[in-house]
């Protein structure tokens, strides 16, 4: 019973996909706007990724190893279809505000990066739970972000007006505002955690997601961390000589 | 023609991919650590979303609308972005072994790049034909290197200041977006 809440904890909190293991940026940052679309889209994001979890991990001995990445895409692609036609038909105002990141939802690097990193070792029960945890995670961080977007931008949370109208300022509510609003969470988030542990979470969260998602080099908390001077920069003087 | 350069401008300035709408904003975070790598990455991107624009375009006016089955083109268009990318890497390994030493690992990424399935899917949503759909496509990719190029030149000076310890690393780098964001909020005054 304890590894199956570890699973939840661990998606939510120690490795919330967002703020931790930064994967998912792009419709993070799109559509936390508001608290509400925040929670659209983490719970299509949710849908998916649990099917998406539930069927890999149940077809994990049948797919060979060298086609999985295709086969995967289509398993999440054909997923990403249903819910896109599920919410055009039940939820269109959420349909209309979400728009185009309803079909980006395939090429979301949490998905792939968990089916890689988790489903295709695990049984389909676990699979399922880590899909809601990464989900819920997920869904708290847009959620979050976007009821600050919102408070900030608007004045308003979930639509209920909070501050006195007037007192909204607009910029967040416009592209900058997200950029900056995830970068202040991270900031406080970074601040809060004890910075060893951290750099442990996000070495074993990095692990075999690296290879699937553009993402890999955001790990650069890790070397911003170390004083010493970056190594990166120096292998490429290094190239440059050469 | 004219209407085909204010494409280009309104895709690689007004409505920029990354800052505007957040489409591959992983690889704009992740790869931008070094110059060299980010102007890679911006050519590699220019070259796949230019090819993969003409070929979504194609496949949904000549295959998907007349089977009626544009409800499948979110399927259609990753794959066959994947099988783009495939096939370019495989030629570029072959004529040209520089250009693919240089992109390294960047050309397979660029599958899971969100920036080049958005490109194809808006492109169908705005109802362009084949030549204004390449145009957009050209127009975003190159707003991309813009934007990656550009912020790969700020963090090669981020990396040396002393910053606060919380915001080192990704933070920092996002508030540096913002800025760059706020600055290309600009370009929405252009009136084409």
């Amino acid at each position: 019973m304890k590894k199956y809440w570890e699973r939840l904890w661990n998606g939510l909190v120690k490795e919330n996909p967002v703020l931790v293991l930064m994967l998912g940026m792009c419709p993070a940052l799109a559509v936390s706007t508001q608290a509400a679309n925040g929670i659209g889209m983490g719970l299509s994001t949710l849908a998916v990724l649990v099917l998406s979890n539930l069927v890999i991990s149940c077809l994990r001995k049948v797919i060979p190893d060298q086609v999985r990445l295709p086969a995967y895409i289509v398993i999440v692609a054909s997923l990403v279809t249903v819910t896109e036609l599920l919410i055009k038909a039940y939820l269109p105002s959420l349909y209309e505000e979400l728009g185009i990141y309803i079909p980006l939802i395939v090429v979301n690097c949490i998905i792939l990066g968990r089916a890689e990193a988790y489903a295709n070792k695990h049984t389909p029960v676990l699979s399922m739970l880590d899909g809601i945890g990464m989900g819920l995670g997920f869904t708290a961080a847009l959620t979050l972000a976007g009821a600050i977007r919102e408070l900030l931008g608007t004045g308003k949370i979930f639509g209920a007006q909070l501050l006195p109208e007037g007192f909204g300022m607009t910029i967040f509510i416009q592209p900058p505002g997200a950029f900056l609003v995830f970068a202040l969470i991270i900031a406080v988030m970074n601040a809060i955690g004890i910075k060893t542990r951290q750099r442990k979470l996000v070495e074993s969260g990095c692990d075999g997601n690296c290879s699937l998602c553009a993402s890999a080099a955001s790990c650069d908390t890790k070397s911003a961390e170390e004083k010493k001077p970056d190594p990166d920069r120096k292998d490429a003087k290094g190239g440059e000589q050469k | 023609m004219k209407s085909l350069i204010m494409i280009i401008i309104a895709g690689a300035l007004i409505n920029n991919v990354v800052l505007n709408q957040f489409l591959g904003i992983c690889s704009f975070l992740g790869v931008s650590k070094q110059m060299k790598a980010s102007i890679s990455l911006g050519g590699a991107v220019i070259f796949v979303i230019t090819i993969a624009s003409a070929v979504a375009s194609l496949l949904y006016d000549y295959v998907l609308q007349p089977l009626g089955m544009d409800f499948m083109k979110t399927i259609i268009f990753i794959l066959v972005i994947a099988a783009l990318v495939q096939i370019v890497e495989m030629f570029l390994k072959k004529k040209s072994p520089a250009v693919y030493n240089a992109l390294g690992i960047y050309l397979p990424l660029i599958t899971t790049n969100c920036a080049v399935l958005g490109v194809a899917l808006t492109n169908v949503q705005d109802g362009y034909n084949f030549i204004q759909c390449v145009a957009s496509g050209f127009g975003t990719a190159v707003g991309y290197t813009i934007a990656i190029v550009l912020l790969a030149g700020i963090r090669s000076r981020i990396n040396e200041k002393d910053l606060p310890a919380p915001l080192r690393g990704a933070p920092i780098v996002m508030i540096a977006a913002a800025l760059m964001s706020i600055a290309f909020m600009g370009f929405g005054g252009l009136n084409l």
